[in-house]
This record gives structure tokens, C-alpha cells and sequence, in this order.
């Protein structure tokens, strides 16, 4: 939820000042809370995407670049005419520094997005996420954990099966001798997990009436339809703030509600649940505060969240770098390693 | 606490009934060991219990199954998850959490019982099977034992009135074995569950059972006694029980104690009769390693072995889960890359030989026999090998006649019973009768008749000039077979000679004549009557 926080709050700005911030915040919050799991090595691999994403944004600009933007050039790359169908499109031609300035600003955005959906990745594990659900939701979370594990064993199914072609003499494999095999293999395996599964209890649920099951669906789908609305309205500035905020604010109240007439069908319990108390609510709250803050200033229209031009020094507004540098709060307040940290697994 | 009541299952599609018209009871507090040939119908009865069939698998089930006043019909699997607990037979098939304390607990948020219960419990559990030092490992990290203990632990946590166990112990070896049938006896004598156990290992579980539940197969009859009455009858038969036929003894013995108060007289009669053995007449050096060193990761798996294999030799690797048996296999077949050392198999190097020509000098059984099979049905795989090993046609249908008299030519290889896979992976490698035959746990699901068929085929083609290659964890079938045992621990190779001297006096590799007439040499019951022929 904090990582959550932390992309909304880079999503309402193009100030490359700021997003350098969010980076490197997210970046010493992960690196000073993440634990050794295999999991933990993903943020420097969404870096690593954010990295690709700044340079296919310049490239492409670079080639494409129509001479709409800025007038100080910076080299001429040859221009390829093109037939007219593909009128307003240009390929090389003159590359602007404006153009140039504009495509790593917008690229930058995306990778600190990305970079932010790395730290969630690298500090939760997927099994922790599921304690974590509701209870309405858990089911389907089971199943979808139990497919995320299913992919490196299909990769170790695919290599023993490689190798075992060797011993019947053959060179070259077919669709039929690798992956039939596998997909065999991975479906028994699902099968006998659903039997074991089943024969444990899993799906035991109380009897509810048919029509408090029907409310709740309905309820659920309008609360997911309501957030939706919400946030979108709320990232884009489409929809006047107040309307926005009142789709979300249905949308949640909806949403929670259906979970909370979901949980009396489930009857489960849980085993040494993680502790939620004043370090977690602390995380959540540093994250929320972020991206509030990031909104406040650009509903306020405190000036530096979007440049006036690609060529301006960027400014440093005072508001939005605080919300920001709370977003350090985890890297001190989370709970230590020890106690398995589940906070962030919100996110 | 479990009746059946004139029970008949019949899968969707197939024109025979798995079952047919099963009636019996098991009272409570029972262990009850349900035997059977290779495919007879055993799962299928086990899964019956908590309505596995026909809830999940589909089918019809005809009659009535009782389990704890609960007719399976009206209720689900996961509704009778609370009266019985279920151990499938690969145990790493069934976890569905990632740690041992999360495992034991899954069943137990999936009934709602209450936290304070629920952390009681799981400490209960984890001392009374002997996991209280693996509790926060990861269940991949687990030897073969652990992993079945924390299974039947799982099944455990919710008090079912009913375990039931497919073929628990058949892929651990001895020791770990050992383990787990000790915890099982615990929970019969101390708790009072009602265990029901299907294993075809019975010189491990029909010391412990009270009731035998016999499932021929086919459209003979499941019947129900008491172990040692159905043993003197019975086909299939453990060493112990073979050796009280042979020398008559009456009550008959099923543990190794009562057979040695009972031997007394029969050590005396064997007193100056030295066994027969045929010395292995070996011929041209086969597979051969030296100084082998091989490493996945930061693991070695193997630190410098160095062996030579020659024609004629039947030897047997043997060793702990993860000694390091698997990988030497695969190094003579060329499907790991040693760090140092070489490996040659059959005069070629595995790993520069094209695996068209490769075949024709060594040939491996993998662990996995499915991994092998590729057609979609038995017919097809035996053609697809006659023609991959560029055999007369029908010459594998031969072998695997031979080997499981009753697979169905029109089965898809995956819907065999375990034992039946095997015997059809078997035959596809033997099919091209390679000088070097390697076979990883040949013996694995398969019951006393089809290992006896193994056996014969074994000698055969090491008569024949052949040298095979086999690692299990069966002792038994080692003392038939092997002419030499190789003992692996820790990736170094610790004991090396003929079987008699190597498996005879280690505590945990003895066969049970063995360990009968120690201090006699004899391994097997087949040596014991020859040589009391010869004594009259």
C-alpha cells in the first residue's frame, strides 16, 4: 500500500527533480528492509525495465520526432520520406533538445511507476499477500498463488524432460516429445493438488441464503466499478475533484461492505496471523501521505509539478519533497526482519 | 468405523468396474494394510474413504461407504475433512503452503478451528512426529521421510478418526522408513486412530497391521483376516512369512523377533551348509569413472568416484535420499557435465556421443518412468521404441508382456497405475538391449509378482553379457539380484564388494533372512531351501 502510495504520488508529476526523489527513497526502503527470499532481487530487475523504458522513449522520439516542439536543434539526423498515408508522421529530420528533454521526462515517470511496483514486489511474498486478503476474497487468491508457483515447475519439468529424450535416442524434439510431457505433467500435478486440497477441507463454507449471495456479488462488482472510476478520475483530472472523490468514496464503501456480508460464508480461521499494529498502520500512512500530498499541491496548483517548458531549471517545491521524504518513514519504523515484515505486503 | 457395503466403482468410460461388490468393516482404533497387485483397484478403495471417488474423480459408486455414521454419498470430500485424514503418494504432490508449521496448520484454518486450539495443536503435532527442529524450513528443503511425516502431520492436526496412507514408505529408504512407521504405530497405540495403509512393501507394515484387506483385482473378491491367517495363503508374501512356509513354522512368524525364536532349530540344521552362489562370470570392463566430481549450484552431489563396471555384473547402488545415486546415473548417460573427472559408458563418452548411437551402448530408466513415454497409447509407445531403437516390430510389446501380463494395448500411458508405467518405461529401454543398463528405484510401486518378473529379466540379461546398473532403496530385491553393492553416502562412495559381505552385516541394509539366521550367510529364501535340499 505504501508502494501504492509512492507510484500515485509519481504519477501526478513531470518534475524530474521530484521523480529522482521517489527513486531513491523507494530504493533505500527496499534496500534497507528487503530480506534474502528470491523474491527480493526483483526491484533491481523493474530498475532495470524503468532503465530500457527511459531509452526506447528517447530513441523513438529521437526518430519520430516532428519539428512541433522547441526550436534549439541539436543534430539533424537524415530524414526518410515517407508515402502519404503516413502524412504527419516523420521519420528522422532534425532532433530537438526540447523533444529530447520532454520524451526522458515522460520515460522517467514511467520508470519510477515501475520502480515503485518493484519495492512492492521485493519486500512481500505472494503467500504473505494471501494472509492478508479478506476473507471473502481468499479463495480466489489460493488459486491464483497456486498457479504463480506453477511456473518454475514447469521450467524444471521442461529440462528433466529434455534430458530424458536423449535416452530414447533422439536429437531434435517435437511439439509432442517436450510439450506434451510437461503440460501433462503440470495438469496430473494440479489434479492430485485439487484432491489433496479438497480431501483437507479447503471450500468448506456455512449455508447462506441464495439471495444474500446474490447482494453481496452485485455489491462487489459496483464497489470494484466505483474505485475503478475513482482513481481514474483522480490520476487523469478528467472529472472534477469533488465527483471523484465521491465515486471512490462509494466505490470502497460498497466494496467493503460486500466483503464483510462475503466473510460470514467463510467459516476458516488463521493460524498465527501477522500483527497489525502501530508500525504497520505507520507504513501506510507515510505512503498515503505522500500521494495526498502530491494531490493536494496539484489540486492546489502550487507551482513545479508540471514545467512550464522542457528548458526551465526545475523548481523545488516545498510541499510535495516532504510528502515525499515521509515516504522514508518504513525504511525505520517497519518492524525488524526477524518478525517476518508483512507491511508492505498491502501494497 | 468404516463399512462398505457391497461397494461397486465404475470409472466414466471404462467397461469394467474398478471395484466389485467390496463389503467390509474396520473397527476402531485398527491398523488395517490393504494388498494388492500392481493396478488392482487399492487407490481406488482408499480414495472411496473420504469420497474422493466418486466426488472427484467422477465415476459411480454403487452400495454404501460408512465412515464414522457418514455416508460418503451425502457428503463431500471437504465435509468429511474433519473424520478423515488423507496422505496421497507423493506427499510433495499435496502441500500447499510453503513451511512445515504453515502445512500443519492449512487444514485446520480450512475447518475454522480456533487460534488458541490451533497453536496447541500444531505444537502437539510437531512433537509427536519429530518435527519440532524443521518446523520454520522450507517443505522443498525436506529429505524424503520429513516430507512424509509433516504429510501425515497435516492430515493429523484436525483429530480425524481416520488416516489413510497410499503406499507410504515405498519411495524412502530403509531408515526413513523406519521413521515413519514408528510415528504411525504411535498414533494406533496412543491415540487411537483408525489408520488404513496401502503398501506393497510388506516386510516393512504386516508386523504392524491387525487386518489384512486383500484387493486381487479383476472380478475376484476383496476378502478381510487377520495378517498372519491370510499370510499362509496369500501370493504375494514377505521374506519373513516365505521362509515360516518353507520350514513350516505354525503360528507363523511376521517379524524378524518371532521368525528368530522360532529359527533356532532351522540354524542348527543350516549350521555347516555354506550357501550357493554362482560367481558372476564378468567379462569386459563396461562403465567406468574416474575421480567424478559433480556439483549443481553450490551443492556437490559428487566428490571424487571413482568405479568400474564389467559384463556380467548385476550391482546395486545403494544409499540415503540424496546420497548422490541419481546424479551418477545421469553421468553415464551424459545428462549432467561433470566438474572434473571422467565418465565413460559402454567404450563411448556419453557426453560426445549422438543420442541415436548413444542408445545403443547404455540405457537409463529415469526416476520419473512418464518422462520417457510420449505416445498417447501403450501400443503406439511400443511401436514409437521398436522403431526408435530400430528393433523387429512387436519386440517391446514382448518385453512388456512379459513384465505386466494384463496392460491394456488401447491405455494411454498415463492412466496406468504407477507399477504399470514403470513396466512400460521398462520395457521401452530394455527393448534396445544396450550392453550398459542403468535403472534409478526400478522397484517402486511394484509388487511382489512384477519385481520376481524384474528379477528373472535382470539375470537374464547379465548372463547374457550384459551389465546393469540399478539404485533402490529394496534390500530385498538387492539380495536377489546384485552381485555387488555400492554403498553412496554423502557423494563419496563408502562401501564397495560382493553383496554378501557389504548388505549382510550393515544394521539397516540386512534382508530379513539375514537378519533371521545371522550369524548364517545366507540373504535370500530361495538360498535356504536349496541348501536344505542339499543338507537331507
Amino acid at each position: 500500500m505504501w508502494a501504492l502510495g509512492m507510484a500515485v504520488a509519481a504519477s501526478r508529476t513531470r518534475n524530474p527533480v521530484l521523480l529522482v526523489l521517489i527513486l531513491a527513497v523507494t530504493g533505500f526502503v527496499v534496500s534497507a528492509r528487503r530480506s534474502d527470499a528470491p523474491w527480493a532481487h526483483s526491484y533491481a530487475a523493474f530498475l532495470k525495465l524503468g532503465l530500457v523504458v527511459i531509452g526506447v522513449r528517447v530513441v523513438l522520439q529521437a526518430l519520430l520526432s516532428t519539428r512541433s516542439q522547441g526550436n534549439i536543434v541539436l543534430f539533424t539526423l537524415p530524414e526518410i520520406p515517407l508515402p502519404d498515408w503516413a502524412n504527419g508522421v516523420k521519420l528522422g529530420g532534425e532532433v530537438t533538445l526540447e523533444a529530447l528533454l520532454t520524451a526522458l521526462y515522460d520515460g522517467l515517470q514511467l520508470a519510477v511507476m515501475l520502480c515503485c511496483i518493484g519495492a512492492a514486489n521485493a519486500l512481500a511474498s505472494p503467500r504473505r499477500l494471501l494472509k492478508s486478503l479478506p476473507g471473502a476474497l481468499y479463495e480466489m487468491g489460493v488459486a491464483c498463488v497456486v498457479a504463480l508457483t506453477f511456473a518454475p515447475q514447469l521450467v524444471t519439468d521442461a529440462r528433466r524432460i529434455r534430458a530424458a529424450r536423449r535416452l530414447r535416442g533422439r536429437t531434435r524434439g517435437s511439439f509432442r516429445t517436450t510439450a506434451m510431457p510437461v503440460l501433462e505433467g503440470a495438469l496430473d500435478r494440479s489434479v492430485e493438488l485439487a484432491a489433496a486440497m479438497d480431501s483437507r477441507g479447503y471450500g468448506r463454507t456455512a449455508q447462506v441464503p441464495r439471495r444474500q449471495r446474490r447482494i453481496t456479488g452485485v455489491c462487489v462488482l459496483l464497489g470494484l466499478l466505483g474505485i475503478l472510476l475513482g482513481v481514474y478520475a483522480l490520476l487523469t483530472d478528467s472529472m472534477a475533484f469533488p465527483l471523484a472523490t465521491t465515486a471512490l468514496a462509494i466505490g470502497l464503501l460498497l466494496a467493503v461492505g460486500a466483503m464483510a456480508i462475503g466473510r460470514q460464508r467463510v467459516t476458516r480461521t488463521r493460524y498465527r496471523p501477522d500483527p497489525w499494529a502501530l508500525p504497520e498502520w505507520l507504513v501506510v500512512g507515510s505512503g498515503a501521505l505522500a500521494a495526498g500530498s502530491m494531490i493536494t499541491a496539484a489540486a492546489l496548483g502550487i507551482e513545479g509539478l508540471v514545467l512550464a517548458g522542457p528548458l526551465v531549471v526545475p523548481p523545488v517545491p516545498l510541499l510535495p519533497v516532504v510528502g515525499i521524504l515521509l515516504g522514508l518513514a518504513p525504511a525505520v519504523v517497519a518492524p525488524p526482519l526477524q518478525a517476518r515484515r508483512r507491511e508492505l505486503v498491502a501494497a | 468405523m468404516i463399512e462398505f457395503d457391497r461397494v461397486t466403482v465404475t470409472y466414466d468410460g471404462a467397461t469394467e468396474p474398478a471395484l466389485r461388490d467390496v463389503s467390509f468393516t474396520v473397527p476402531e482404533g485398527e491398523l488395517a494394510l490393504v494388498i494388492g497387485r500392481t493396478g488392482s483397484g487399492k487407490s481406488t478403495l482408499l480414495r472411496a474413504i473420504n469420497g474422493l471417488v466418486p466426488h472427484f474423480s467422477g465415476g459411480t459408486l454403487a452400495g454404501r461407504v460408512l465412515v464414522n455414521g457418514r455416508d460418503t454419498r451425502e457428503y463431500r470430500p471437504r465435509d468429511l475433512a474433519d473424520v478423515v485424514g488423507m496422505v496421497g503418494q507423493d506427499p510433495m504432490a499435496g502441500f500447499v503452503t510453503d513451511t512445515v508449521e504453515d502445512e500443519l496448520a492449512y487444514s485446520m484454518e480450512s475447518l475454522g478451528v480456533a487460534p488458541d486450539v490451533m497453536r496447541r495443536r500444531v505444537e502437539e503435532t510437531l512433537d509427536l512426529l519429530g518435527l519440532a527442529d524443521v518446523r520454520d524450513r522450507a517443505l522443498t528443503s525436506l529429505s524424503g521421510g520429513q516430507r512424509q511425516r509433516t504429510a501425515i502431520g497435516a492430515a493429523l492436526t484436525s483429530h480425524p478418526a481416520v488416516l489413510v496412507l497410499d503406499e507410504p514408505t515405498s519411495a524412502l529408504d530403509p531408515q526413513a522408513a523406519e521413521e515413519v512407521l514408528a510415528a504411525l504405530q504411535r498414533l494406533v497405540h496412543d491415540l487411537n486412530v483408525t489408520v488404513v495403509m496401502a503398501e506393497h512393501r510388506l516386510e516393512r507394515v504386516i508386523q504392524y497391521a491387525d487386518r489384512v484387506v486383500e484387493v486381487p483385482g479383476g472380478s475376484a473378491a476383496v476378502s478381510t483376516g487377520l495378517p498372519a491367517e491370510r499370510m499362509v495363503t496369500a501370493p504375494v508374501a514377505p521374506p519373513v512369512v516365505e521362509l515360516g512356509r518353507l520350514a513350516g513354522w505354525s503360528p507363523l512368524p511376521l517379524s524378524v523377533r518371532d521368525a528368530r525364536r522360532a529359527a533356532v532349530s532351522l540354524r542348527g540344521r543350516l549350521g555347516d551348509v555354506a550357501p550357493l552362489r554362482s560367481v558372476a562370470a564378468t567379462g569386459a570392463e563396461l562403465a567406468r569413472c574416474r575421480d567424478l566430481v559433480i556439483g549443481y549450484g553450490s551443492v556437490t552431489a559428487l566428490r571424487g568416484v571413482t568405479l568400474s563396471i564389467k559384463a556380467g555384473e548385476v550391482v546395486a547402488l545403494m544409499g540415503r535420499n540424496g546420497a548422490g545415486k541419481s546424479t551418477l546415473l545421469n553421468a553415464l548417460v551424459g545428462i549432467v557435465t561433470p566438474r572434473s573427472g571422467t565418465a565413460t559408458a559402454a567404450g563411448t563418452d556419453p557426453l560426445r556421443t549422438r543420442p541415436s548411437k548413444l542408445v545403443k551402448a547404455v540405457g537409463l530408466v529415469p526416476q520419473e518412468p512418464a518422462d520417457l513415454l510420449y505416445a498417447a497409447t501403450v501400443a503406439d509407445e511400443c511401436a514409437a521404441a521398436d522403431a526408435d531403437f530400430r528393433m523387429p516390430a512387436g519386440s517391446c510389446r514382448a518385453l512388456l508382456t512379459r513384465l505386466a501380463p494384463d496392460v491394456d494395448d488401447k491405455m494411454h500411458p498415463r492412466d496406468l497405475s504407477e507399477g504399470q508405467r514403470l513396466c512400460l518405461a521398462l520395457a521401452v529401454v530394455l527393448c534396445g538391449a544396450p550392453p550398459l543398463l542403468l535403472l534409478d528405484e526400478p522397484t517402486r510401486g511394484l509388487d511382489y509378482g512384477a519385481k520376481r518378473r524384474l528379477v528373472e529379466i535382470l539375470r537374464e540379461l547379465a548372463t547374457a553379457g550384459h551389465a546393469v546398473v540399478l539404485s533402490t532403496h529394496d534390500v530385498e530385491m538387492v539380495a536377489e539380484v546384485a552381485t555387488r553393492v555400492l554403498v553412496l553416502a554423502e557423494g563419496e562412495l563408502v562401501s564397495d564388494g560382493e553383496t554378501a559381505t557389504v548388505i549382510a552385516g550393515s544394521p539397516a541394509f540386512a534382508p530379513q533372512v539375514a537378519k533371521i539366521l545371522a550369524p548364517l550367510p545366507f540373504l535370500t529364501v530361495g538360498e535356504v531351501a536349496t541348501a536344505l535340499e542339499r543338507a537331507s
